[in-house]
């Protein structure tokens, strides 16, 4: 399953996880092209979300090796796990903003950790991306007085602030109506061209998906089922995949719309 | 039918040492971190304002009654023996060596351990805790390290506020209501109390912040991805605490004595 992939930045190999004593991942063989979109989609609850988090070890794996740039970070102690890390942000399904904190002290959160400077660089490069997320203005409010979109926009201004290599998009668009959605995935697309990193995405928006990513893969079962450029994904003779990305004769009227199952 | 027992036995005890060594892994993680650069001073300050500056209400409301009711139950005890002068010694000792640091602890427990656990838990719920990982901002340093070390200097301060007060209430009781000589109120209290009482009250309630602020973090950070997850581990934090705070008394009460 190369998915073409000759450089990958991220390499799972054989990954298998079991939560309270359930099996989700089963032997997860996957690589992440460089400066690439890569969209996992599955069903609901079928551990794509659980994949994701193996990529940056916010769970380990009970086999299996995930290798980024090549360093196994399932091996890693503490110290050396957060040198990988700095190459990493992650948007999470419901942004996790730092609810004690004000939209701009969130995205100026990890500059003020993990960088020397000074107070005035900070606020410029916090205020550039907000004005890029479309927030200009919003700064002061704290996460709970925003909408969900407007968090969805935080956390992604906050995940993009530190420019790192990889992005990984935990169901990006989740909750939101079809309209915001198609404009987060519009910002992710815009932003990722622009700034060039390796994104990783798990979402369920079929067909939107396929018109933004550079590569789809399917998870079913706890194991990759497919993994292509999405036209040729689409041609896939996979039955369940078939399947999956064709809901029945209705979809193809759903399809035409901006309209699709919002979750 | 033997076996079953048996191995259900078995297996909750394997799975209580299991929670223990969780438990003792996790202080020592903070402690380790606690250790590490950079010192998060801002964050400790914050929350001794938290646990300490917002707690100062209900030590004093506690602290005056509880001392009130020792000065009325002390009088009409010592009054039988002929011996109400004692009763300043008789106030001054419960309050410094057994209840400022054990009731302070108890009310601290009930108001801010309760708050630590249900913030700790929702960071937890809402992916913030993952999200500070992500960050390569422990978690344990940012969030846990400052609340344990804000908890261990305040709780002495709260009980040294809570004997004062207590005191007094003693005093308006005895003294003013009852008509005890204030001389021989504070003269018993000053014959009486010696340092190592004071010290040892200041030992036992350091040790009960500890212990507060440990099992409040321990259980917020394991909270179950739930509603009803996070209304159990509050609970389950805030029984705990109380719990082990009394039984840590007794074994430390019978070692200073």
């Amino acid at each position: 399953m190369g998915g073409g992939a000759s450089n990958p930045v991220i390499r799972l190999v054989g990954v298998e996880k079991a939560l309270g004593g359930q099996p989700v991942l089963n032997g997860i063989n996957l690589e992440i092209a460089r400066g690439k979109l890569t969209t996992v989609i599955g069903r609901s609850g079928g551990g794509k979300s659980v994949l994701l988090k193996h990529m940056i070890r916010l769970l380990k794996p009970d086999r299996g090796q995930v290798l980024v740039d090549g360093v196994d970070i399932t091996r890693l102690g503490p110290r050396e796990l957060n040198e990988v890390r700095k190459k990493f942000a992650m948007l999470f399904q419901g942004a996790a903003l730092f609810d004690s904190l004000t939209v701009f002290e969130n995205v100026a959160f990890p500059l003020r950790e993990k960088t020397k400077l000074k107070e005035a660089e900070i606020e410029g490069k916090v205020l550039e991306m907000l004005d890029q997320v479309g927030l200009t203005g919003m700064g002061h409010k704290f996460p709970a007085e925003l909408s969900g979109g407007m968090r969805k926009r935080a956390g992604l201004a906050r995940a993009l602030v530190m420019g790192p290599e990889i992005i990984l998009f935990d169901e990006p668009t989740t909750g939101l109506d079809p309209l915001l959605a198609r404009t987060i995935h519009d910002l992710i697309v815009e932003t990722q061209r622009k700034f060039g990193f390796t994104a990783v995405m798990v979402s369920h928006e079929i067909p939107e998906v396929f018109g933004i990513s550079d590569y789809v893969a399917m998870l079913l079962d706890g194991v990759i089922v497919e993994m292509a450029p999405p036209d040729e994904f689409q041609r896939t003779r996979h039955p369940a995949v078939r399947e999956f990305i064709n809901v029945g004769p209705r979809s193809e009227a759903a399809a035409s719309g901006v309209g699709k199952e919002a979750q | 039918m033997l076996t079953a027992v048996a191995t259900r036995v078995g297996r909750r005890t394997l799975a209580l040492i299991q929670e223990m060594g969780r438990m003792m892994l996790f202080l020592i993680g903070t402690f380790a971190w606690m250790a590490r650069p950079p010192f998060r001073f801002m964050q400790v300050l914050k929350q001794i304002h938290f646990i300490g500056v917002k707690s100062l209400f209900v030590i004093v409301l506690t602290g005056s009654f509880t001392g009130m009711v020792l000065g009325l139950q002390g009088y009409y005890s010592l009054r039988k023996f002929g011996a109400e002068g004692l009763l300043g010694s008789a106030v001054a000792l419960s309050l410094i060596r057994e209840l400022g640091p054990v009731l302070s602890a108890l009310m601290v427990t009930g108001r801010a351990g309760s708050a630590i656990t249900a913030e700790i838990g929702i960071m937890r719920i809402t992916e913030q805790i993952d999200a500070l990982q992500t960050m390569a901002v422990s978690p344990m340093q940012y969030l846990i390290a400052p609340k344990l070390l804000a908890s261990i200097l305040i709780m002495p301060l709260l009980a040294s506020i809570f004997d004062v007060i207590g005191i007094y209430g003693g005093h308006l009781v005895g003294v003013e209501l009852l008509g005890v000589s204030s001389g021989s109120y504070t003269g018993s209290m000053e014959s009486s109390v010696e340092w190592k009482d004071v010290y040892g009250g200041m030992l036992k309630s350091l040790s009960f912040g500890l212990i507060m602020a440990w099992i409040c973090t321990y259980k917020g950070y394991h909270t179950t991805m739930s509603a009803e997850g996070l209304g159990q581990a509050t609970t389950d934090a805030v029984v705990l605490s109380s719990v082990l705070v009394l039984i840590w008394d007794y074994f430390l009460t019978s070692v200073l004595l």
